[in-house]
């Protein structure tokens, strides 16, 4: 019941490989936004991503190729945008990707509209997981190759520069830089994700166990560890509901997400509601 | 700790700071001189903070100049107002003041077992031992604020600027941190701190700069905190004039 799926059929093999690829990389890149207080910049870059897909697939048809570069290419567009608007303006950066996503995801369903048949809108939004090519597999590590890679190069200045921009900056540590290489890589992951699981849903992944970490761990590297077993285990456990309950794959993923953040929030070791309702005696000093 | 480059005079020339326009700080010339001890006072809105961010290269200038004798800007150790940081963040105080190490340590170069000890010691020297693996969650704001002081000490600048570093905090860490200060004095280093408790200024801070956009006076404390400059300071007008004509004055 547990193992045989995997063992059976080659397309939940390819998922589960897929999505454990994805549960290695997106998270730790959630804990940061969380850290950051972007943590609904995620939804927001999801949603710019797509024109890009969309433009991608009209351009180049339904090929894995054109609707990730179109993608990447779209959803850095915009980071580098915002970027740019709010930091020449004043203007908050989440106001200004607001700004920014909106636009395109209007952008991107009038495209989708105008290009007829071939792209299924919901297919964008919810992903395929159990149609999850070699190609796009492939893909998928790679891209958690690039960022396992990108984060331990960048880990000491991402850390200091979300503690304490000003201070990194004024250090001669840089800035700006290490945000906008941050946020391209934010983009590379929803990209990756949105073949298994869709735009929406890939979001969903990087956020919920990035989330429910702070209830698992007080420093940031056990944030980090916490929230990739957490998708880890929600990738499995969602693979496997999705199949016995014939369910769609990204949400089904995506609860089991949300069921582990809910068991954090209510019984985790650090700060949870459990912990602050539990009357232990105070200690002496 | 290793020993930074001497402390070099910061001479000002006529430095304009302005905001859409208006002049936070204005025509002001004299000289910070090289490792001199200087408390800077003056009324809210008289551009303190924004000369501060002048000297330490965050904000622009509008006119004049800044000479930093030949340091860069990051060679200056800047302590901005109450930090508007994020006190959840999961950081250890230890880990903070190892930030301190960011300008020899960089990005990827070790940090050894010398350079963790050193930060003990900076810790220590602002009388938090035993405070190393405590999250900045649990700590006052008193000891938030010595923990920022011990990173400045790992930083080891010649120049030091700090904004209104002792504001809501209690006179013994008050105390505390001025003998760090102290510290950086006899070690020949330049410091310069925006400060609104006079008597304290008098006791601590041989040179004053007394600021009303314009300097009303700048030297030894003694001379500068007298009943008339402070006065003159407090007629400065606070509100712009929406109104003002373009200033006439040669930079």
């Amino acid at each position: 019941m547990l193992l045989d799926p995997f063992l059976d059929y080659a397309f939940m093999r390819r998922a589960l490989v897929g999505c454990l690829a994805l549960s290695l990389a997106a998270p730790p890149l959630g804990v940061f936004l969380v850290l950051r207080r972007l943590s609904l910049i995620g939804d927001a870059l999801g949603h710019a991503i797509l024109p890009g897909v969309a433009l991608g697939a009209m351009v180049g048809g339904l090929s894995l190729v054109a609707m990730s570069v179109g993608g990447v290419l779209a959803g850095l567009a915009i980071v580098v945008a915002a970027g740019l608007a709010s930091r020449g303006t004043g203007l908050r950066e989440d106001a200004s990707l607001a700004g920014f996503y909106l636009v395109a995801l209007a952008l991107g369903v009038v495209l989708v509209s105008m290009s007829g048949s071939g792209v299924d809108l919901l297919d964008l939004l919810f992903g395929a997981a159990l149609g999850v090519d070699d190609g796009a597999l492939l893909f998928m590590a790679s891209v958690t190759t690039v960022t396992l890679v990108a984060l331990a190069l960048m880990w000491r200045p991402l850390v200091a520069e979300t503690f304490d921009p000003g201070f990194l900056r004024h250090a001669g540590g840089g800035g700006a830089a290490w945000h906008l290489a941050f946020l391209a890589l934010v983009v590379l992951n929803l990209v990756a994700a949105f073949h298994a699981l869709g735009t929406l849903m890939a979001v969903g992944l990087m956020m919920l166990p990035a989330t429910g970490a702070r209830f698992w761990s007080g420093s940031v590297g056990g944030q980090v560890v916490a929230a990739v077993l957490a998708a880890s285990a929600a990738s499995v456990a969602g693979l496997l509901v999705s199949f016995h309950a014939d369910l769609p794959t990204g949400p089904a993923i995506v609860l089991a997400a949300g069921a582990i953040w809910a068991l954090g929030l209510a019984a985790g070791p650090q700060g949870s509601l459990l912990r602050r309702w539990a009357r232990r005696p105070h200690l002496a000093g | 700790m290793q020993r930074s480059p001497p402390a070099p005079a910061i001479i000002l020339e006529g430095l304009t700071v302005a905001y859409d326009r208006h002049p936070a700080v204005h025509h002001v010339s004299g000289t910070f001189g090289a490792g001199s001890l200087t408390a800077i006072v003056g009324p809210n809105g008289a551009g303190k903070t924004s000369l501060l961010r002048a000297v330490t290269g965050e904000a622009r200038i509008d006119g004049g100049r800044i000479d930093r004798g030949g340091i860069a800007a990051s060679d200056i150790a800047y302590l901005p107002q109450q930090a508007a940081l994020d006190r959840s963040f999961p950081i250890s105080a230890l880990e903070v003041v190892m930030m301190g190490h960011w300008r020899r340590a960089g990005l990827f170069r070790r940090i050894g077992g010398a350079m963790r000890r050193e930060a003990e010691a900076a810790l220590a020297a602002v009388g938090l031992t035993g405070f190393e693996t405590r999250q900045i969650a649990s700590l006052s704001a008193g000891q938030f604020q010595r923990v920022l002081f011990a990173r400045m000490l790992l930083q080891d600048c010649p120049v030091i600027v700090l904004d209104e570093p002792f504001t809501a905090i209690d006179a013994r860490t008050t105390a505390d941190l001025l003998r760090v200060v102290a510290r950086w004095h006899g070690e020949g280093r330049s410091v310069i701190a925006v400060l609104h408790d006079h008597d304290l200024v008098r006791t601590h801070f041989p040179e004053t700069l007394l600021l009303a956009r314009e300097a009303i006076a700048w030297g030894p404390t003694a001379e500068v905190l007298v009943p008339a400059n402070a006065l003159r300071a407090r007629m400065m007008a606070e509100a712009w004039a929406d109104d003002a004509e373009i200033c006439a004055r040669a930079a």
